[in-house]
């Protein structure tokens, strides 16, 4: 069975509903506190979202020096999958595991509901399950959402396809370049985007369109290509 | 001999800075028409224990680079007193 650790810092509030949608999927969910440098073996580190350290300084900013930072970093750097939902995003962005940065959403208010997001990659650990193109409405909950990456980035990022999801039909919720809501590394084996699909993963909350990213995860073959519906 | 620093982050140029765009609107509201360009950061104080200014300056900027600043997002600017 695939073994998923979810990170949790203080301040981590969607570290539940996270492990919930990885057991679900049928994978090993196991927890590991921010100043623990052992991630258990896990194929797959989730970083789940909240507000870690009250995103003091900048979302994000503090958490990137966490103990467990640097077991992720060198699980990131031999290959591991890494994936950052929301704070998560913001943490690897400010890791530097992914390129860009999240800042106060263009409205400057918090945005709390549900949005429509387009999957543009499926050969990643966690996209694997969707067809290119799948549409989906999925929560989003952040003050500092809005993508920003200085245009040589940018163009890069479309280029090597490594935008994962995108907001769609004009849903665009915190003004991010280029309606980005995820990108992924080189090799897709580090994402982060702003959405919650852990909080769609169950038909208790209304939707379950987004256990297909936790399924993805738990099918997914370290070492071997992503399996892809696609 | 500790250093007091000065440090000021501040959004990159030209990128948005809605915060900034809110203030300007303010002011004009209240009749400052005068008043535009604004931009919205931080002001970070510190006291540095090192040998000399030039030191102080070395690892302010370091924490900077490192930590206090973004450096995709942000520009700062520093200001060590004896």
């Amino acid at each position: 069975m695939l073994r998923v650790a979810v990170v949790r810092f203080p301040g981590s509030n969607c570290d539940w509903d996270t492990y919930h949608a990885v057991a679900n999927a049928g994978a090993d969910a196991r927890f590991v506190w921010h100043r623990d440098t052992d991630l258990q073996q896990a194929e797959v580190v989730i970083l789940p979202g909240g507000f870690s350290y009250g995103d003091y300084l900048r979302s994000g900013a503090i958490a990137r020096f966490s103990p467990v930072m640097q077991a992720v970093q060198e699980h990131a750097a031999a290959g591991g999958a890494v994936l950052g939902i929301c704070n998560g995003f913001q943490i690897l962005c400010e890791a530097h595991l992914l390129p860009g940065a999240l800042v106060r959403n263009d409205r400057l208010t918090f945005v709390s509901r549900p949005v429509w997001v387009r999957v543009e990659r499926t050969d990643t650990f966690c996209t694997g399950e969707y067809a290119r193109g799948t549409e989906m409405r999925i929560p989003v909950a952040h003050g500092d959402g809005c993508y920003v990456a200085d245009e040589d980035t940018v163009r890069l990022l479309e280029a090597e396809g490594r935008v994962v999801l995108r907001y769609t039909r004009g849903e665009n919720p915190n003004g991010s370049v280029a309606d980005i809501a995820g990108v992924c590394n080189p090799a897709g084996t580090v994402v982060g985007f702003m959405p919650h699909p852990e909080r769609y993963a169950d038909p208790v909350t209304g939707s379950d369109v987004g256990a297909g990213f936790f399924r993805s995860i738990a099918a997914w073959l370290p070492g071997g290509a992503a399996r892809s519906s696609a | 001999m500790t250093y007091r620093v000065h440090i000021r982050v501040v959004p990159r140029a030209g990128l948005l800075d809605p915060q900034g765009q809110a203030v300007e609107h303010a002011l004009a509201a209240l009749g400052f028409d005068g008043a535009g360009d604004v931009r919205i950061g931080r002001a970070i104080e510190l006291a540095i224990d090192a040998k000399s200014p030039d030191a102080a300056e070395a690892s302010a900027r370091q924490m900077c680079e490192k930590l206090l600043a973004n450096p995709v997002t942000e520009d700062y600017s520093l200001v060590v007193e004896a």
